[in-house]
């Protein structure tokens, strides 16, 4: 993956966050993607996030496979620790990151063929396995950096730059979270930041595995008439289900009046996120109308947006290994070996 | 053999009723009376209703390898008469169950025929098709123990260990074994010619099968992320971990669990989950058979050219393909040596029995740390799974895990610019940091072309000048490995070079060779790369053996490849059948080559 470093240029006006960082410190290097790519606007929502959330650069873990998505863990947070590493098999890589050192951010970056084809399955166990990481896939139906082919999440009709419709049915990776269990499930839409960094907080806070499936279009490949990725018909078709607010536990909470209905999931390390459904009958907490919500607007040719589904009551990786707080890392030698007395000891039962 | 202490049987059954308990308990008791003892299962792949054979070699002179003949056959299984009485020694005997009519394929001259009624026997005297089927083994333990003179009270005893909490068990079982004893008592000259005498050869020494002692090294070497997808025969070394972390490494306050065990959904996630818990700085490692090392190529080529500490164990099976699952063999040698594409080699250590591989495997995540590699430990299932003794496994309190260069936030703080990559000390092995220790420690970890200091790169020189620190850095490791084992005799002109599983039955074959006026030197190598020693057995023999269990003579490949030694000075001994090796096998191997036939 190319890179280009930026200068570290701080200009003196810039707003520091608690920890005195400023936006440029939660940046990387430079972008070598296509001008205007989905997925650049994706990365300044990353960095939004991580500043607006206070992250400490160096406790965080940028995790990615292979494609034009992966390429992208470069792109924010220079002083964080990155890990690309093989086509589609970013979660398992993360699974033993976080098994042996669960005190890091993990912030996975996927692409629809780093997911839903090569990686399909390391995907879904991660999801099963409910691995604490935010799972950001970047969704543009195709192929970039092998020039064109469709992916697997390509629309039915969808067509090619070269104008050939695509015949495969897509696989939609909210239903499937959903389906496999996933404890929040949230889709967004590149173009709109807005939208888009307070489920990335979301994602961060949530206990679990988070995952943002992010329409993100291909400027080259993706992004003409007929292509069901492309800004304009993104833009046309998305229907936002939830409206999301996220405010982390260290500010203070001011409830904005409204006299929508608001419904309040509070993450494990205290912060709320507030979720306005702009249908009066979703209920984001409810995974069967979640995923009845999503098959309705697929029917209707939208695209359902929001943070979809939340269960802030499921058990997690560390849950289900029943380890301690302190990371596996941190553990004295000592602790972890048994000793001469306890060996010698143990020899009588292979007598 | 054939003498006081000194002879082999077998025992033929259908797998699935309950023979491997009645085996192990035969075993055990001979042991137990001090008598070295060696017992190879030959099981199929399958869990019920195929022929499964055990293997009882009693050696007074420690001998462990497979026998080379079978002194006496227990032949219980029907589908299997035709090709165990052949296994039977001229002279030896064979043991069948008289309950039915003697079958025509179970006749031959020149053997002793014994029937004992042992299905009758247990209809007379037990309910139930299960307890039948059961104690049917039981019984023929019994006869075993008559006939071969096995201390009837070491027996008792190990009965009232194993079901001193379950009286009704107990006492039928104790029915059973007195019944088989008392019949071949009563019916047969007891005992044979060939029997057991009470020594006091075993009093330091343990019966052990080696995914045990893998496993049991991994939570000595302090591995606290195991991830795995089952695989015969490497199976059990996780499941043992799993056991042995469950007594050692659970908090008994708190029930918290100080190591992490990941099933994974395939071998592929296995190798992923491992890798990333080695750069987060955990000690990981993995456990799997060739099908597995196949899946995890890619992943192995990136931990290799990332620097990334990861521990494989490799219980080699009969390969290729799904092949012979529960079958040994030594064939991935050559794809563990150089697994993954492009310019890679691997560090690979080879136990040769058990308590070895208890060695290797805390060295092993000495040597993936320090050189901040995949390490493999190559067992094969004969070590995997079968019940060897050896020696009491030993651990000294004063082993503190060597981590290799890692620089902690204090380190940092002394330098300038922390670059990943970069070879300051000319050993090839560049410092590296743990993920969480601070911005000037961070860097970014890429499989595609990266500089010494981390960075993405397309550039002629900067790539080779990172793939040649990694050479130098396999180089230096050869200096470091653990050395062959040699096994000397005055005036040799002869080497046998082995590895691995072979270890026994080359130095067995070493003493009959002697006895045969055939002064031979042994080499046992131990680790890949080979160092300079190595090279230099070679040239002190006029004529070089090297004894592998494979058709392709891969460990001869691979000294040709990497020590410039002539490969057709090398005269392979190769046997892939998938069964241990046996000394007959190596002396008749040596002996056809050097052209002295026997008579």
């Amino acid at each position: 993956m190319t890179s280009i470093a930026k200068p570290p240029v701080r200009h003196p006006s810039s707003r520091t966050n608690g920890l005195g960082l400023t936006l440029r410190d939660y940046e990387g290097a430079m972008s070598t993607l296509c001008a205007g790519c989905g997925h650049d606007s994706v990365t300044a929502a990353v960095v939004q996030a991580g500043w607006e959330l206070e992250l400490e650069p160096h406790r965080v873990g940028k995790m990615s496979g292979i494609g034009c998505s992966s390429k992208t863990t470069a792109y924010f947070m220079k002083q964080s620790h990155g890990f690309n590493s093989v086509h589609g098999r970013m979660p398992s890589v993360t699974s033993g990151a976080a098994a042996a050192n669960r005190s890091l951010t993990y912030i996975g970056v996927s692409g629809d063929g780093d997911s839903l084809s090569i990686g399909l399955g390391q995907m879904s166990h991660a999801i099963r396995r409910n691995v604490n990481m935010l799972y950001l896939l970047e969704n543009n139906g195709v192929y970039g950096l092998t020039k064109g082919q469709f992916s697997a999440s390509a629309d039915v009709g969808s067509k090619s730059k070269k104008g050939e419709a695509n015949e495969q049915t897509p696989i939609d990776p909210v239903l499937l979270a959903l389906t496999l269990g996933a404890t929040f499930v949230a889709r967004s839409f590149s173009g709109d930041k807005k939208q888009l960094v307070p489920i990335i907080k979301a994602g961060i806070a949530h206990k679990g595995f988070a995952i943002i499936d992010i329409i993100s279009p291909c400027v080259s490949f993706n992004d003409h008439e007929g292509s069901t990725k492309s800004y304009a018909f993104t833009r046309e078709h998305e229907v936002e289900a939830v409206h999301t607010d996220f405010i982390p536990l260290q500010r203070e909470i001011t409830v904005p009046e409204t006299d929508e209905e608001v419904r309040t999931v509070t993450l494990h390390d205290g912060g709320l996120v507030r979720l306005r459904a702009t249908a009066s009958d979703y209920d984001p907490t409810n995974r069967e109308s979640a995923y009845a919500h999503v098959r309705a607007c697929q029917a209707r040719g939208e695209i359902a947006t929001g943070l979809l589904f939340v269960d802030e009551n499921g058990r997690d990786m560390h849950d289900y290994l029943r380890t301690p707080a302190t990371p596996l890392v941190d553990l004295p030698f000592e602790s972890l070996c048994p000793g001469k007395a306890a060996l010698d000891s143990l020899m009588e039962r292979y007598r | 053999m054939n003498g006081v202490n000194d002879f082999s049987f077998k025992i033929g059954t259908v797998n699935g009723t309950g023979s491997a308990s009645a085996n192990g308990l035969l075993m055990q008791a001979i042991f137990r009376m001090g008598i070295p003892v060696t017992g190879k299962n030959i099981f199929p792949s399958n869990i019920q209703g195929l022929p499964t054979w055990y293997e009882i070699r009693v050696s007074k002179d420690g001998y462990t390898a497979r026998p080379s003949e079978v002194d006496l056959v227990v032949a219980l299984n029907p589908s299997t008469y035709a090709k165990d009485v052949a296994t039977v020694r001229p002279g030896g005997f064979l043991l069948y169950d008289s309950s039915w009519p003697l079958d025509p394929d179970l006749v031959r001259e020149g053997i002793t025929i014994m029937g004992i009624p042992f299905g009758r026997i247990c209809v007379e005297n037990f309910q139930g098709d299960r307890d039948r089927t059961l104690l049917r083994n039981i019984v023929y333990a019994g006869s075993l123990a008559a006939l071969l003179n096995i201390d009837m009270d070491v027996v008792s005893g190990m009965l009232s260990e194993k079901y001193g909490k379950k009286p009704k068990l107990l006492e039928s079982n104790h029915k059973a074994i007195q019944l088989g004893y008392e019949y071949a008592k009563a019916n047969f000259q007891c005992p044979l010619p060939f029997h057991l005498e009470k020594m006091d050869a075993t009093s330091d020494s343990i019966l052990i099968d080696g995914n045990t002692a893998c496993a049991l090294g991994a939570v000595f070497a302090g591995a606290t992320v195991g991830a795995w997808y089952p695989i015969t025969p490497a199976t059990a070394l996780m499941e043992q971990f799993k056991a042995f972390c469950e007594k050692y490494r659970v908090d008994k306050a708190t029930g918290e669990h100080k190591y992490a065990i990941l099933q994974a959904e395939d071998e592929l996630a296995a190798a992923g989950i491992i890798i990333g818990a080695g750069w987060a700085g955990a000690r990981a490692f993995t456990n799997t058979s060739g099908p597995g090392i196949s899946l995890m190529q890619e992943f192995i080529g990136l931990a290799y050219y990332t620097d990334i500490p990861a521990v494989f164990f490799d219980i080699q099976r009969c390969g290729p393909a799904t092949g012979m699952p529960t079958r040994t063999q030594q064939a991935d040698l050559m794809s563990l040596a150089y697994a993954s594409h492009g310019d890679t080699k691997h560090l690979v250590l080879f136990p040769a029995n058990p308590g070895e591989a208890f060695e290797l495997a805390v060295q092993s995540f000495d040597l993936a740390e320090r050189f901040q590699t995949p390490v493999f430990v190559a067992t094969d299932l004969d070590i995997g799974m079968n019940d060897w003794m050896v020696k009491r496994l030993s651990w000294d309190d004063s082993y503190r895990p060597d981590r290799g260069k890692v620089l902690h936030k204090e380190d940092l703080d002394k330098i300038q610019k922390f670059s990943r990559y970069l070879d300051v000390d000319g050993d090839g092995i560049a410092a590296r940091t743990l993920p969480g220790v601070g911005g000037k420690g961070a860097y970014f970890v890429r499989g595609s072309g990266h500089d010494k200091h981390a960075a993405y790169t397309e550039d002629s020189d900067a790539y080779q000048e990172l793939v040649d620190r990694l050479k130098r850095k396999f180089e230096y490791a050869a200096t470091v490995m653990p050395k062959p084992v040699f096994t000397l005799q005055p005036g040799a002109e002869v080497g046998l070079v082995t590895i691995g599983g072979c270890d026994a039955a080359v130095r067995e074959a070493a003493d009959r060779l002697r006895d045969q006026g055939v002064t031979v030197d042994v080499m046992r190598i131990r680790a890949f790369p080979f160092g300079s020693e190595v090279r230099e057995f070679f040239d002190a023999h006029d004529r070089n053996f090297v004894i592998e269990q494979n058709r392709d003579a891969q460990l001869r490949a691979l000294l040709a490849v990497e020590l410039g030694i002539p490969r057709d000075s090398m005269t392979s001994i190769l046997d892939y059948g998938g069964m241990p090796l046996t000394a007959k096998v190596v002396v008749d191997g040596v002996l056809r080559h050097l052209a002295k036939v026997p008579a």
